[in-house]
């Protein structure tokens, strides 16, 4: 019987001939936490009996989700954290590096890796192969003592994508397209596996951002096989020696399947308040945006910001829309720097956030007013997200983000360009 | 195992209950200081949960409770709101695991058949919801072995204090 990559990898790492609804322990390759799920990870680590680290380089905090700290209390928060990785000899990225999980995949994830975070999005991992899932606190906390965790084995949807894409179409569209189709709790539970001839022209980042938002539609993991370009993101990373081929048994189960024609596929917008309810940008009617969110560990990264210089050359934002550009770590920043994206996104008019999560959760650098309209190339909606349950998120690509930021309402950018 | 039974009125939410509708991402300043984050528990869904919610009652809800943010707070300041147990059509994943392990039950029924309001008794043990307001019974979903047992012990760090690792 074949099995799907999610029954190959958790077999591989626990030992056992496991198929989707086992439940096995195993060990984990990365534990992590970011600075809001931190300290109380840290407070549960301290109340179990057994509280040495069982892995210090293997465990990781990432301080990025208030990033520089904005209050009192959130600083007091990171002092205890950096503390503890003091005494404990635990990794530690502070503030400036970048979101934890394009970090995750810069410097840790490998194909056939476990890896758990005290984060929804610890799915971006799934990008490199990794079955990289979210929990939270206290089974963090405890991985970090056992160096394992439990999981249900997953069944699986496998997900063909054929095809390729149109210009400034991409990898968001088709993921905000897949969670309209099977809703937010379509995969509730369950692992979404990407196959098919689409995957061979599609980067690491957008698979990134794909994986990142399989969370959106409940699942556990997001995963795509390892292969050429697993191989030759891993080798840019300076992790060669990594890479390994991985992929489902043409003779796997699943327990569903879709299949997906990138190449229909248009600028998708998901309104608010939830992931799941989408439209084309070009049916949505005149929306006046005030905020343009660009960055996070959905669309942060270099390609990205690549496509948002293209549309803002020689343009300008619109002068009642704010353009926020936040590059998703540290060497994206630099890398933007180098390739001239970063200034002449300031030269349209748009300003630049520390590597980070920035207003993405709400907590600073663009909390919305009341009634204000935010489009975002994040990866949530819902009311309140960005710190206002009066205010309005729009989702949508980088692409459709850059072009909404110069017409000053969500706009198709084929109609810009 | 002894028989559990926890009584309280239900207070009804709609489906896609967030994290963020749980417990705001706004108040992350808050999350070293629990007492006062659980004054905001349920506030972008119902301002005025906090005012009437009395010890022992629950939450019940539609499809997909607990979307969205992997904070384990959001368990938390439920229960430390009071709250016995939560009863929905269906959990997001993570929080349904995070529910467990703050020794919060979490259980999955049909909640169209409850109103707002009704007072109801559960036998957690035995599976069964008796709706003393409308004099009917009805059953939830059985809760999966292992997490069964966390849940009896408390939460996950009891359970691994008991145990000193998994029992599968």
């Amino acid at each position: 019987m074949g099995k799907t990559l999610s029954e190959k990898i958790i077999s591989m790492k626990s030992g056992m001939d496991v198929s989707a609804g086992d439940i096995v322990i195993c060990p984990v390759d990365l534990v992590f936490v970011q600075d809001t799920t931190g300290p109380l990870t840290v407070r549960q680590f301290r109340a179990g009996k057994n509280n040495t680290l069982v892995n210090p380089s293997n465990s990781v905090i990432f301080i990025d989700h208030a990033s520089p700290s904005p209050s009192l209390s959130l600083s007091n928060d990171h002092i205890f954290l950096r503390n503890f990785a003091n005494e404990t000899g635990c990794l530690i990225f502070d503030v400036g590096n970048g979101v934890c999980h394009q970090l995750v995949a810069e410097k840790f994830a490998n194909p056939g890796d476990i890896i758990i975070g005290a984060d929804s999005h610890t799915v971006t991992a799934g990008a490199l192969c990794s079955f990289a899932t979210g929990m939270g606190s206290s089974d963090i906390a405890i991985a970090w003592a056992l160096g394992k965790t439990w999981l249900r084995v997953p069944e699986s949807y496998r997900i063909e994508l054929k095809g390729k894409f149109q210009k400034y179409i991409g990898a968001k569209d088709l993921i905000l397209h897949l969670i309209g189709t099977i809703g937010a709790d379509g995969a509730t539970y369950k692992a979404l596996e990407f196959t098919g001839d689409a995957l061979d022209d599609m980067s690491m980042s957008q698979r990134l951002t794909i994986a990142n938002m399989a969370v959106e539609a409940g699942a556990k993991v997001g995963l795509f096989p390892s292969d050429q370009v697993t191989h030759d993101y891993l080798y840019a990373c300076g992790r060669k020696n990594k890479y390994k081929p991985l992929q489902a048994d043409a003779d796997a189960t699943y327990e569903r399947s879709i299949i997906i024609d990138v190449s229909k596929l248009e600028p998708t917008v998901s309104r608010p308040h939830s992931v799941d309810n989408i439209a084309l940008a070009k049916n949505l009617g005149d929306v006046n945006i005030n905020q343009v969110f660009i960055g996070t560990c959905t669309n942060g990264r270099l390609d990205d910001l690549s496509q948002v210089a293209k549309i803002l050359e020689n343009r300008k934002v619109h002068r009642e829309v704010r353009l926020l550009v936040c590059p998703a770590s540290r060497s994206i920043m630099a890398e933007a720097i180098k390739a001239g994206y970063i200034s002449t996104i300031i030269e349209a008019g748009g300003l630049i956030l520390p590597p980070g999560c920035a207003a993405c959760l709400g907590l600073h650098q663009g909390v919305l007013g009341n009634g204000e309209v935010c489009i975002s190339t994040a990866n949530r909606n819902f009311k309140g997200r960005m710190g206002n349950p009066e205010s309005f998120i729009y989702l949508a690509s980088p692409a459709t983000a850059a072009a909404s930021a110069i017409t000053g309402k969500i706009t198709d950018p084929r109609e810009v360009l | 195992m002894q028989k559990i039974t926890l009584k309280g009125r239900a207070f009804k939410f709609g489906d896609g209950i967030s994290t963020d509708l749980i417990i705001a991402g706004r108040y992350a300043d808050l999350r070293s200081n629990l007492p006062e984050l659980a004054k905001h528990v349920m506030e972008d869904a119902d301002p005025e949960f906090i005012k009437k919610v009395h010890p022992g009652d629950f939450i019940v809800a539609g499809s997909n409770f607990g979307l969205g943010s992997s904070r384990e707070h959001a368990p938390l300041v439920i229960k430390m709101a009071g709250v016995s147990a939560i009863l929905a059509k269906s959990f997001a994943r993570i929080f349904f695991r995070n529910a467990i392990n703050q020794g919060l039950p979490v259980l999955i029924c049909d909640t169209d058949l409850i109103k707002d309001g009704d007072q109801l008794e559960i036998d957690l043990g035995g599976g069964v919801i008796i709706n003393v307001t409308q004099n009917v019974r009805q059953t939830f979903t059985k809760i999966p072995a292992v997490m069964l047992s966390i849940l009896n012990e408390g939460g996950l760090v009891p359970y691994i204090n008991k145990y000193g690792g998994f029992k599968l």
